[in-house]
């Protein structure tokens, strides 16, 4: 039995809204794969939950007419891995979902709860980086977008409001559209894990698919947030696809990231993955884009 | 025949279906809730513990501290009893603890109406300690000066034991000869838990004058007097059920809270409290694999020949005695076991107390430690003088017919270098070995291989008794009543088919009684040691014999034949002389029961005390990949081989072997519980705590050489713990030979690996 003292199911986004304003102390619930195992560990003892879970209009993914994706928060993990609106366009992030917990963990997770939670760890945190996603959020003086780059404000924290519900995750064109990812998430283990280290690398190509035009770099548990890597993406801008490319950005990433040294995994572990996870989400990337790096 | 055959387990239908009663399942309506107050401190005293808040809580019935216990020291472990003081285990635990020997000792308890009021008490509970510095390795708590964890054992060594082989010493052995090569290593094993799936969970409850206990056990018998021993309540007072369980491999093979459960019921008036203990708890606060570390050292000659060896093995026993020093003397037997030194070997071992974890028993009982050292120490040798680590074990390892000069434990069946051989076939060992020579590049690949011997139940060490109860029924199926336990592994299984051989009565119309209740069930102490196929079917046999003696003397009297002449096949009554089917044994039982001139109710009984034990034996050989700039080892194939003598049941046989394979991966690549400097550990939960998942296990083979063991019931000896032994040191071995790397301690984590490699000049910037 889990020590609940409230449970409010929101009928709509704006009685969730509603509901918050009432109780300072209300949290929301989605799916309940962090949540519950919160409560559990009597870290939320006594909670009073305003739940999300099967409001239809956050499970929603839309084409928009100017071409943004946008995402409901309250699609699961297994949604988005499935949409055929977002195979073929965001790939990364259909893949990356993909390795989040179990099946069944993936079956009830959201890819807002994901985002909300605001750990550097969620499998969802480096691909949205990449593809520099907006987040839009509903509160009582309406409706917001932020970009996600400002979304963090530290491990666990974001600039989410205790009245606000996020709504959608969107991905305009000019950041998804001829650009090609791979996601690669180091855990212990293939499946139950929780990421040590997890990066993204989206490329775009020149049109003769000879060098770099646009290269976006991002981590997550290389820092207290999910980061990006500015000073290696800027480098890497109109390089030349080589092997020493390749190194350099498995070498230059190390510069712009600040993993913590813990139990889990020490600092220069981390470092030594980071490295060698950058340079092969790399080569994946450039293949799946059709180039070829040369010696 | 019954033997030999894939029988579909007894109990897959009811555990597929769910229908399977467990003990949660079996939980009485109106039933309270127990939760164990944990120390946060390893080592110290507790001063002072304010419950008052705690006792406010809407729905707490009652707290119950160190202070309410009863006044008892009793051992844990699920031994045999021994009449002789000298022998019985070390009585060092009491229900609930003033002074607090490891992070999460029990030092009170609360009753509620529900988890969530035990929950919110729990929190409130305010304690004062005085801490102590604790000792979380084995170094620190022998320091000139520590302080004692128990004032019984003020240099915190619980046992200390040795012994020696061969006619001179270690180092006369070195100075007896020239040309020696020799190493000194340190292999060290880490701390893993059980991770059995069903939690430790017990209900107890008053009624018919004695406290009842149903719970999640291996040993019933043993729980029942160890309830005694806690509480002091008569032993004939105390009635323990043991329904299904899910996975023990050990664990359960120790009184856990059953004792604390009892007593609170009594004082909550005989109510009923179900006490079931978190997956945090089970791995904070129940029992751990021993962590030991082996300082050893050998000697060989440029030819191959094992000269000497000499072997420290000092064992973290954690705050309490459980099993104690039983594990590492069982870990350095195995060094004396494997191998024949020409010369000289030498063991030493220790166990001491720490203010980690209690180490207990975990299938295989201190041998998966002490093969990882003696089977690490094997490669390098081989590799220090050049040698094919399998050609080094051929010309080195025991031969048929030996007997330890000791235990005088004999392998009466020997197919050790037969299941090499085999293993070498199946894994391609010769052509992988040449293909994995030199390579270069970032991800390589190796292949490696140990070998085990394993003893089967545990005499001459201890007592190996048995019993077993044979009903007719009047439909001509037997019910079998036994003490010894189903947990799993198929016991209930290869039970009936060898009550079925024992009485000629067929499988389908055995029934084993798969619930144990001390009130009924005869005598048996329980699963563990490998020893129930082998000690407690004895008791099958001499019951079948008996029962089967029965029923025929009863056929010759409704008959009117000599009972010399008839026997008992496939359910029926048959002349011995001509082969004619006389009459089904149904006809036969019934007439017994309902006969208005011999009314008899045919039943038979009998214990088996086994004073006779023989070695099983096998290896493991694993093919590796090894990702070097990331730690990754991927196993690409692995298998195992038996010699544990006639199979049972084939199918069942390796499914048993499957999982101590997948155990042993865990053991090799990712287990450990870690605890930080003040003895806090540091991953009690299945997300930190790195049990393999489905994903990370690769096929597993079994295979078996079928050599009829002299000694066994029905040929057979020990499988249960067996298959989870080889498998660590083989996977290091393998990558070993993979990168020219040797990894010394378990598990071979990822960040080891890396910083092991970049040491090793094999991971570039």
């Amino acid at each position: 039995m889990y020590d609940i003292e409230q449970y409010y199911q929101a009928q709509s986004v704006a009685d969730a809204v509603a509901a918050l304003g009432r109780d300072p102390a209300a949290m929301p619930i989605a799916g309940g794969t962090d949540v519950l195992i919160q409560t559990r560990e009597g870290r939320h003892a006594g909670c009073h939950l305003v739940s999300l879970h099967g409001l239809g209009e956050l499970q929603d993914i839309r084409w928009e007419a100017d071409g943004a994706l946008v995402i409901g928060s309250g699609c699961t993990f297994s949604q988005i891995t499935r949409s055929p609106l977002l195979q073929g366009r965001v790939d990364m992030l259909c893949q990356a979902v993909d390795q989040v917990g179990s099946p069944q963990i993936r079956n009830m997770g959201t890819l807002g709860g994901n985002v909300c939670n605001g750990v550097t760890s969620a499998d969802s945190a480096p691909s949205l980086m990449a593809y520099e996603a907006e987040l839009e959020l509903q509160g009582p003086q309406g409706a917001r977008r932020v970009p996600i780059g400002q979304w963090y404000t530290g491990p666990g924290k974001t600039v989410r409001g205790h009245e606000e519900v996020l709504t959608a995750v969107r991905i305009s064109p000019q950041n998804y559209e001829g650009f090609s990812g791979c996601y690669l998430k180091y855990g212990k283990r293939e499946a139950m894990e929780i990421s040590t280290l997890g990066c993204a690398v989206l490329v775009k190509l020149t049109a003769d698919r000879s060098a770099v035009e646009d290269l976006r770099a991002a981590f997550g548990v290389a820092a207290p947030t999910p980061v990006r890597c500015p000073r290696t993406e800027a480098m890497a801008s109109g390089r030349a696809l080589d092997e020493a490319l390749v190194k350099e950005l498995g070498q230059s990433v190390l510069t712009e990231i600040q993993p913590r040294d813990s139990w889990r995994a020490s600092r220069d572990f981390r470092l030594q993955i980071a490295k060698e996870l950058c340079r092969r989400a790399f080569r994946r990337a450039v293949e799946l884009a059709g180039g070829e790096i040369r010696a | 025949m019954a033997i030999g055959i894939s029988l579909v387990r007894v109990d897959a239908r009811d555990k597929v279906t769910g229908e399977a009663k467990y003990t949660a399942d079996l939980e009485p309506r109106s039933c309270l809730v127990a939760k164990v107050v944990h120390s946060t401190i390893a080592f110290g005293e507790v001063k002072a513990i304010h419950l008052d808040e705690a006792l406010a809580v809407p729905g707490v019935v009652k707290i119950l501290t160190y202070f309410d216990v009863p006044d008892y020291q009793f051992p844990t472990p699920g031994h045999p009893w021994s009449v002789e003081k000298a022998h019985q285990d070390v009585a060092d635990r009491r229900m609930l603890n003033r002074r607090v020997r490891f992070y999460g000792d029990d030092i009170a308890a609360i009753v509620a109406e529900d988890n969530v009021a035990a929950d919110r008490a729990a929190r409130l509970i305010r304690v004062e300690y005085e801490a102590y510095e604790p000792y979380v390795t084995v170094e620190q708590a022998m320091a000139p000066g520590a302080r004692a964890v128990h004032d019984e054992r003020p240099n915190n060594v619980l046992a200390h034991s040795g012994f020696q082989v061969g006619e001179m010493s270690y180092r006369e052995a070195l100075a007896s000869e020239d040309g020696l090569v020799t190493l000194e290593k340190t292999y060290r094993t880490q701390t893993v838990q059980h991770c059995h799936l069903e939690l430790p969970t017990s209900i107890a409850w008053q009624a018919d004058g004695k406290i009842n206990v149903i719970t999640s056990t291996q040993i019933p018998h043993i729980v029942r007097r160890v309830i005694g021993q806690a509480t002091g309540l008569p032993w004939g007072s105390i009635r323990v059920i043991k329904p299904y369980i899910g996975g023990g491999f050990g664990n359960k093979q120790d009184v856990l809270y059953e004792p604390l459960n009892a007593w609170l019921s009594l004082q909550v008036g005989g109510r009923p409290v179900k006490l079931e203990v978190s997956r945090e708890e089970t791995l904070a606060s129940t029992r751990v694999r021993h962590a030991i570390d082996f300082h050893v050292s050998g000697a060989v000659r440029k030819d191959g020949s094992l000269v000497a060896r000499r072997c420290l093995a000092n064992s973290n026993q954690g705050g309490y005695a459980s099993h104690g020093h039983a594990i590492v003397a069982n870990a350095i037997n195995c060094f004396k076991q494997l191998y024949r030194d020409e010369k000289a070997l030498e063991c030493q071992a220790n166990t001491v107390y720490t203010n980690i974890a209690v180490g207990g028993a975990m299938r295989g009982y201190g041998i998966p430690q002490g093969d990882f050292a003696a089977e690490c120490l094997a490669d390098d040798l081989a590799r220090a003088i050049g040698m094919d680590p399998l050609e080094f074990r051929l010309k080195n390892c025991m031969q048929e017919g030996y007997e330890d000069p000791h235990t005088h434990i004999k392998f009466y069946s020997y197919g050790l270098r037969a299941a090499m051989e085999k293993g070498r076939t199946l894994i391609r060992w010769d052509a992988l070995r040449e293909q994995y020579r030199d390579q270069t590049g970032p991800v390589r690949r190796g292949v490696g291989m140990a070998i085990f011997c394993y003893k089967t139940g545990v005499h001459p060490i201890s007592l190996e008794t048995a019993s077993c109860r044979m009903v007719l029924h009047q439909d001509g199926s037997i019910q079998v009543q036994m003490g010894a336990t189903e947990i799993g592994q198929g016991a209930d299984t290869v039970f009936t088919q060898m009550a079925s051989e024992a009485t000629g009565i067929s499988v389908g119309k055995v029934h084993v009684s798969t619930v144990q209740d001390t009130d009924v069930t005869p005598f048996d102490t329980g699963a563990y040691a490998s020893r129930q196929t082998y000690v407690s079917v004895m008791a099958v046999k001499k019951t079948g014999a008996l029962l089967k003696q029965k029923i025929l003397e009863y056929a010759g009297y409704a008959l009117r034949l000599p009972v010399e002449n008839l026997d008992l096949r496939d359910d029926q009554i048959v002349d011995t002389l001509t082969g004619e089917i006389l009459r089904p044994v149904a006809d036969v039982a019934l007439e017994a029961f309902y006969s208005l001139d011999r009314s008899q109710h045919i039943t038979a009984e009998a214990t088996s005390h086994c004073k006779i034990n023989t070695f099983a034996s096998g290896c493991c050989f694993a093919e590796v990949e090894v990702d070097i700039p990331l730690g990754k080892v991927k196993v690409l194939n692995i298998v195992n081989v038996h010699d544990s003598g006639s199979l049972i049941n084939p199918k069942l046989a390796e499914a048993q072997v499957h999982g101590g394979m997948s155990m042993g991966l865990g053991y090799a690549l990712s287990e450990e519980l870690l605890f930080d400097g003040k003895g806090r550990p540091l991953n009690p939960n299945l997300l930190d705590y790195k049990l393999p998942t489905a994903l990370d296990t690769p096929d597993l083979q079994a295979a078996f050489v079928e050599i009829p063991d002299p000694t066994g019931p029905y040929g057979n000896k020990a499988l249960g713990e067996p298959p989870a032994i080889p498998v660590a040191p083989a996977v290091r071995n393998a990558v070993l030979h993979a990168t020219g790397v040797a990894i010394d301690s378990l598990p071979l984590s990822p960040q080891k690996l890396v910083e092991a490699f970049a040491q090793a000049g094999l991971i570039e910037d």
